[in-house]
């Protein structure tokens, strides 16, 4: 009875930051970050981080841990923890803010946000001048700990928070998807786990599990219940899936191209198997964990940073002690189209900082941002879910290592569900995308998944799924999510096509005037340099 | 030559004004859309205009009102018109609102139902409405989920909290699932451990990983039994007396409770009030 359903959803947020944001232009001008020449560790700061956690009182411990810690090092330091459980809540929460100048000064966020927070001026600090400088930056001489180099943070990673030209974050933990599987359930239908799952398998096996008997209680599990194939994250589903396909989502310049055949072709083979009773989705049924635990799902597909959730032994579980049943679990990448190129989202927490009067401030959330990066911090919050550290040395350590090689020993921080979800990442980083930032992105990604939420409830509510109600679902989708006015990040070029025929005979006719003014000022002087003469 | 650079010079103006006439065309498109942007100005499920849209078809073809027996009897996924009684109002986000009701048979919780802000203020505890939803299930809960709503003038009605207490435990208490309930005579247990290992009454979220503002969860045992209960913080938050009065319990004490029989897997009450027994 702990965790609970409190969805943000960030549908009108682009529409509101848009209009507040701008207005805010005229209102409060934040001036650019410089880096100062050196941190005056003569006056107080306070600073403001806004975190996030899955629900997880290790991590929130880790966090004031951390802070504890940074403190001591930092006298002068104040850092005052807010805690969320929800990105979208921070999300709104610093909409919010931005608008009335009181934002946070360190905060968890993804870069999809980011790009929308960007719509106001200097509100997010660049991070490029901060990383190289001499005394403060990645691995500066005037740290007071040790903090990582530039090369030392997993480049891939990195990136991840570069967009508009800047690095606007530095990236915190990364996790990506996996399906956790009820193995004996899937043998027990006569079929072989491979290594790496096909939609086609996930289908099939599904589809069998579905079988009920004649008294309405499904035949492999005998209950009531069962939903052989849940997905947490329909938003990841989509994308994923339109990737392993090679088609459409979005350029990076924020053009939409989710809606196109290949869409289409999977929305049918969705209804289809939802039809069929094989597949359903968190928002509609309710946690993944929940129903593989309870021996009602054979693939459930939820975030490695959930991996403490899945089985019978997990150390975090969300339903009744009698309801628990005990299967062998198996951990695998998300299902794929072509096996042998796996291709998975990368996700995960990321550290932007705002920006402030006092250029003092801002190095002081820098300071403590860079903490967060060093190695104590980065494998101590690591181990509590299936994350991974996002930088070399923290991953490379000889206590992050032991970690890993100790799955399985207990089924507290050696679970090894959870190190077998953190290892799957490892494994397969080179295999893992991010989709384009832009402003409006997080907006996309919603309309993603709620292409496949009404899809699946419409099919669930008997009603018919065709090209008519796919040409409606699109249009609605489209409005809802205001994918019409989506636009490229701030600060960088974005191509808005050939000029118009009226603007290019306008410009002409600008031209031509032009040209028979000048004309005429040259006729006039030669004539008065020839009277001269 | 004088008059012929003035007019071409006129002519260069009229073509650039010309210029800044194109670009105040282009200004007026997101005016154009703004209608469109507002009739947007809703959530995934219901828009606020889908939900006009859905109030004038139930007045031009009106549902047939379910009873509490109907509606328990629906199936899953199907789609239900009732009329109930609004209780209290969990949270209003975006177009839509969280509501508990109740008749006199029963209750009915409305999830993210399309509601304009404006709306959401009319909702006030005993206004009677009428409902069209769907039918769902989502951990245990049962709920009308994307739904509309029309006030309903005439009669109101404010349930009696029914006295659970000894339905505690037993099968029969998930019949009487969302209603406004009691619980009366039980004891505060632990509900965890600080940070130096001594007992605490209540926690911030589920395992402590919570802050102020942050639902509160406590426990308390009736007849050897213990059972969770949860200050709901968008139905109470920080400043409500409950809020308060539940970070002030002891362990030990004899408190009577009331709130909604609220379900995640498994009975998990939303409570309203605590008070401590004499």
């Amino acid at each position: 009875m702990n965790r609970k359903r409190k969805i943000f959803s960030t549908v009108l947020l682009a529409v509101f930051c848009a209009s507040s944001l701008t207005g805010c232009h005229g209102k409060r001008e934040q001036t650019a970050f410089a880096v100062p020449e050196s941190f005056d560790t003569s006056k107080e700061y306070e600073i403001t981080f806004w975190a996030k956690n899955d629900t997880n009182k290790n991590q929130t411990d880790i966090y004031k841990k951390a802070i504890s810690d940074f403190e001591s090092l930092y006298p002068n330091i104040t850092v005052n923890l807010r805690l969320y459980t929800d990105y979208g809540k921070i999300y709104n929460d610093v909409i919010t803010n931005i608008s009335t100048g009181t934002t946070p000064d360190v905060c968890i966020t993804y870069p999809d946000h980011i790009a929308t927070y960007l719509t106001g001026d200097h509100v997010v600090v660049p991070l490029e001048e901060l990383f190289s400088d001499e005394s403060y930056g990645l691995g500066g001489s005037e740290l007071r700990f040790d903090s990582p180099a530039k090369d030392e943070i997993v480049p891939q990673f990195l990136e991840e928070c570069s967009f508009g030209s800047h690095y606007y974050a530095v990236p915190y933990m990364r996790s990506t998807e996996a399906c956790y599987i009820n193995r004996t359930y899937v043998e027990a239908l006569g079929y072989t786990l491979p290594d790496v799952l096909t939609w086609d398998f996930i289908w099939e096996v599904s589809d069998a599990a579905a079988q009920k008997n004649a008294d309405g209680t499904f035949l492999l599990n005998g209950q009531e219940v069962m939903i052989p194939f849940i997905y947490k994250s329909t938003d990841n589903m989509m994308i994923q899936m339109l990737r392993q396909k090679g088609a459409g989502y979005s350029t990076d310049a924020g053009d939409v191209q989710i809606f196109n055949d290949t869409t289409e072709e999977l929305l049918y083979t969705i209804a289809e198997h939802t039809g069929s009773g094989a597949f359903s989705t968190f928002k509609i049924s309710g946690y993944p964990a929940n129903f593989l635990n309870a021996g009602q799902c054979v693939f459930a597909v939820d975030s490695t940073a959930g991996a403490t959730w899945m089985g019978s032994d997990a150390p975090l579980i969300d339903i009744a002690e009698e309801s628990l049943t005990d299967f062998e679990i198996a951990v695998r990448p998300v299902p794929q189209y072509d096996p042998e190129h796996p291709q998975m989202i990368s996700q995960g927490p990321s550290i932007c900082i705002f920006n402030k009067d006092d250029p003092q401030q801002v190095l002081a959330s820098w300071l403590f941002t860079q903490y967060l990066l060093s190695d104590q911090v980065q494998t101590a919050y690591a181990r509590t879910e299936g994350y991974v550290p996002v930088t070399l040395s923290a991953q490379n350590s000889e206590e992050y290592q032991d970690y890993l090689s100790r799955a399985g020993e207990d089924n507290d921080d050696y679970y090894s569900v959870k190190i077998q979800a953190s290892t799957l990442l490892l494994q397969h980083a080179g295999d893992t995308f991010v989709t384009p930032v832009f402003n409006g992105s997080a907006s996309l990604r919603d309309a993603s998944g709620q292409l496949i939420e009404n899809v699946t409830k419409s099919v669930r509510r008997g009603e018919t799924v065709d090209d008519a109600y796919l040409e409606t679902l699109y249009s609605d989708v489209a409005a809802l999510y205001h994918l019409n006015e989506l636009s490229a990040p701030a600060g960088s070029r974005q191509d808005l096509g050939p000029l118009p025929g009226t603007a290019v005979a306008l410009l002409g006719a600008l031209a031509g005037i032009w040209v028979l003014i000048l004309g005429c000022l040259l006729g006039s002087r030669l004539k008065r340099k020839n009277k001269n003469h | 030559m004088k008059k012929l650079l003035s007019m071409l010079l006129v002519l260069s103006m009229a073509a650039a004004m010309t210029g800044c006439a194109g670009g105040s065309t282009s200004g007026t498109a997101p005016e154009t859309e703004a209608p469109a942007e507002s009739t947007e100005a809703a959530d995934e499920s219901a828009a606020e205009d889908e939900a006009q849209d859905a109030e004038t078809a139930d007045t031009e073809d009106v549902a047939e009102v379910m009873s509490y027996d109907e509606y328990m009897a629906a199936d899953l996924d199907s789609q239900v018109t009732i009329e109930a009684y609004v209780q209290a109002k969990q949270s209003w986000w975006e177009n839509q609102a969280t509501v508990y009701t109740q008749d006199e048979d029963g209750a009915y919780f409305l999830y993210n139902m399309a509601c304009s802000e404006e709306d959401y203020e009319l909702l006030t505890q005993g206004t009677k409405i009428r409902v069209t939803g769907y039918k769902t299930e989502w951990s245990g809960e049962v709920e009308i989920i994307d739904a509309s709503f029309q006030i309903v003038e005439g009669d109101t009605f404010i349930a009696p909290a029914l006295d659970v207490t000894e339905m505690l435990g037993t099968d029969d208490l998930i019949n009487y699932q969302n209603q406004f309930v009691q619980f009366n005579g039980l004891t505060v247990e632990a509900a965890g451990q600080d940070e130096d290992g001594n007992d605490v009454a209540f926690l911030y979220s589920y395992d402590g990983s919570g802050s102020e503002g942050d639902d509160l969860y406590f426990n308390a045992s009736y007849n050897g039994e213990t059972y969770t209960f949860t200050i709901e913080s968008y139905l109470c938050d920080s400043t409500t007396e409950v809020y308060s009065a539940v970070k002030a319990l002891e362990i030990g004490q004899t408190v009577n409770m009331e709130g909604f029989l609220y379900w995640y897997e498994g009975v998990n009450p939303h409570i309203t009030s605590v008070s401590i027994a004499e």
